[in-house]
């Protein structure tokens, strides 16, 4: 057995709780329950949130602890079915016309048989996802549905439903075993409950202190016990400002990994100040720290880190 | 005593004119379908020939309301069911009692009476507003929010039918079939020449699909505005109906989301649905709260695919500072086009000088009249040329 042998899904929501924790994933007991019932009914999941809240990281842990194989269709506008499920090889089905014609062969109905056969197919992602594998179901994550046009969207629902796809020349695909799905989504704009409907849907909002100090930890080993104290405390107080973008927990990350990057042992105004824009990114939120508030945050920070101890 | 037979069919055909009066779509053969099911059905309970009529009369889920409004009103009459199915001949005249049902829509009792003159309408019927009348055809009533006459919407319908006509279409990134396309489709072009095996090569072409963009309507509901905002509302609900793309909001001193109430198919159900959902009809406004609301909350959601937004307000602001002008640029920053439309603009000596509405200028794309129908069809093709007549600075410069 290799590295990556198959494992079967969790049989409890703690199992599934302890799979994630195992690769440094730390997940409310919320999200647990809706992935252990997802993997359990064999339902889509889809996942609502904020950027940088950890949805796609969510796929791409179930990937590598279930040692599934990990499909990806990024979502855009305009994206149709031969960039999502499939396309011929036009190029060398032409090719082979060609051949076959100066082979002698004259008949079109057997040039059109040996044309539209699965050597000339080009799979993407969908189809992809429903073929048999050896280590088991992949997992198929269908990443910011929300940039995709309503057109796509009609089309996801006949493959949610019943994990098949009809190729007019081939006939229909069907999976054997279905595949792990998530969905992810941005919510730029509304998805249609239609679809939602197939899923079980789950918001993902930002962590509490004690979750994010344990995956900044988890995360970022570098830093101190200290400054990553400092660090959560910090965007805690952030997302209670009422900005147009909280920092998500990627932010976090990031400028936990910036502040050690630069040596930092504690927090101080300046050089928070000069490192806000790894945090913020919009003008607006920045211009709103400016003048002595970034001083004034950390100093109500830290009387409430002394309090809590 | 005449044939009951004769008696049933004329009233059921009496019932079915007033059922497509009040907007249910009915030929005559779905009369003679009724009189047919109602003869097999028997006329067994009140429950079984409401069902059994429904089910002939009543082909979509819409209906359904219409059609339970104008059986209870003109089966009303006290006995006459019983009768009815005692013997199944009734006397019944085409117009039925009293209009002292005020929970009963004004389209379904507009149905129902039209051409009855002596019945007497309720005192706190519509009344004109003749104060804003520059047309005949400018209807405008007072702020009572439950009722409007099957008049006001048909003409309300008509004003949308020439709006959907006059709309903008934004290319989208989706490729589709097209016989002048810029692309070549090599699905289709293989196809075709698979017809001739192969020694022709037909080439067939792709180019971009057309949508028309999502609109998103902010309507200001208070106090000020209150003349105005059931007529908006139909508007949109209108809108709401022919695109898909359409989210109103509606904001006095919060901001409520009604998209969902205005989807349903019937108007007076959606204005309904909409009275429910708002809980400060009529009061103060607080623009730079509703819209730092909207931005913060929707903006995001719903803005996105190059949305127009439609800002219904007269912009009078209680106490304007400066968080009105940073809202209104940000929203402005956040969508394709915003389009102010303010019913202000009906008095010919209007001129920019309260601070709200000086303040909220310079970020709009275009301020628009909207106070009559005449105006609704100029937004309506004003929406497809891209606004050059309206430019919000000349109404600054006229002040300054």
């Amino acid at each position: 057995m290799t590295k990556n042998a198959t494992k079967l899904a969790p049989s409890s929501i703690d199992a599934t709780l302890k799979l994630l924790a195992d690769a440094n994933y730390l997940a409310d007991r919320s999200l647990a329950t809706v992935l252990f019932l997802a993997l359990k009914m064999g339902r889509p999941i889809f996942l609502e949130g904020e950027a940088g809240v950890g949805k796609t990281e969510i796929a791409k842990v179930l990937s590598s602890t279930l040692g599934r194989r990990l499909i990806r269709l990024q979502c855009y506008e305009g994206l149709d079915v031969g960039s999502a499920v499939y396309e011929w090889n036009y190029a060398a089905q032409m090719i082979a016309i060609r051949a076959a014609e100066a082979e002698g062969e004259h008949d079109s109905a057997r040039i059109q048989n040996d044309v539209f056969s699965e050597r000339f197919l080009i799979k993407r992602p969908l189809l992809q996802a429903l073929e048999p594998d050896p280590s088991g179901a992949p997992i198929l994550l269908i990443d910011e549905l929300d940039r995709s046009d309503e057109a796509f969207e009609a089309f996801l629902l006949e493959v949610l439903a019943d994990f098949q796809v009809t190729i007019p020349e081939l006939g229909t695909i069907k999976a054997e075993h279905p595949p792990i799905v998530v969905i992810t989504s941005n919510r730029t704009r509304e998805i249609h409950d239609a679809l939602k409907r197939r899923c079980l849907y789950h918001w993902v909002g930002y962590p509490t202190a004690s979750r994010e100090l344990e995956i900044v930890r988890a995360k970022v080993p570098g830093v101190g016990k200290k400054l990553s104290e400092q660090v959560v405390g910090f965007v805690q107080a952030l997302r209670k400002l009422d900005l147009f973008k909280s920092p998500g927990v990627a932010e976090t990350l990031d400028w936990a990994t910036a502040l050690s990057e630069l040596d930092a042992i504690a927090l101080d105004p300046a050089q928070v100040s000069d490192t806000l824009g790894v945090l913020l990114k919009y003008q607006d939120d920045i211009a709103r720290l400016e003048g002595g508030k970034v001083k004034e945050l950390l100093d109500q920070m830290q009387t409430e880190l002394r309090a809590a101890e | 005593m005449d044939d009951p037979q004769g008696r049933l069919a004329e009233n059921i055909l009496y019932f079915a004119r007033a059922l497509r009066a009040a907007g249910i779509p009915l030929g005559p053969r779905s009369v003679l379908d009724a009189l047919a099911a109602v003869m097999a059905a028997g006329v067994g309970t009140k429950e079984d020939f409401y069902w059994t009529l429904h089910a002939v009369f009543v082909k979509r889920h819409e209906h359904s309301v219409l059609f339970d409004q104008a059986f209870k009103i003109f089966f009303r009459k006290r006995g006459y069911l019983e009768r009815l199915m005692a013997m199944m001949s009734p006397e019944m005249t085409g117009a039925p009692a009293q209009a002292d049902q005020p929970q009963a829509s004004q389209r379904v009792l507009d149905a129902l009476f039209q051409g009855a003159e002596k019945i007497e309408r309720e005192k706190e019927e519509v009344e004109l507003d003749a104060r804003f009348t520059v047309s005949d055809r400018e209807v405008l009533e007072r702020k009572d929010f439950a009722q409007m006459t099957a008049a006001e919407i048909a003409t309300a319908k008509d004003a949308i039918k020439r709006m959907v006509l006059g709309f903008d279409n934004v290319m989208t990134r989706r490729l589709v079939p097209r016989a002048r396309g810029r692309r070549v489709d090599l699905r289709r072009t293989l196809r075709a020449s698979m017809k001739s095996g192969g020694a022709l090569i037909d080439l067939k072409y792709r180019g971009p699909s057309t949508k028309t963009p999502p609109i998103v309507a902010l309507l200001d509901i208070s106090g000020s505005m209150s003349q105005y905002t059931r007529l908006f509302l139909h508007f949109l609900h209108a809108v709401t109906d022919a695109r898909k793309r359409v989210h109103t909001f509606l904001f006095g001193t919060r901001l409520t989301n009604v998209s969902r109430a205005l989807r349903e198919k019937d108007p007076d159900e959606a204005l309904a649905a909409c009275s429910a959902s708002v809980l400060d009809w009529s009061g103060g406004t607080r623009i730079a709260t509703s819209l730092a609301v909207f931005n913060k909350q929707w903006s995001r959601r719903v803005l996105s695919q190059g949305a127009v937004v439609l800002l219904f307000t007269d912009g009078l602001e209680r106490d304007p500072d400066e968080r009105l002008g940073f809202e209104i640029d940000r929203l402005h920053r956040s969508c394709r086009r915003l389009v102010w439309l303010n019913p202000l603009l009906r008095f010919s000596g209007f001129e920019a000088r309260a601070r709200g509405i000086r303040v909220m200028l310079p970020h709009v794309d275009e301020l628009r009249p909207i106070h009559n129908l005449k105006s609704m069809h100029q937004l309506c093709q004003a929406l497809s040329e891209h606004g050059r007549h309206a430019d919000p600075k000349t109404w600054l410069s006229r002040v300054a």
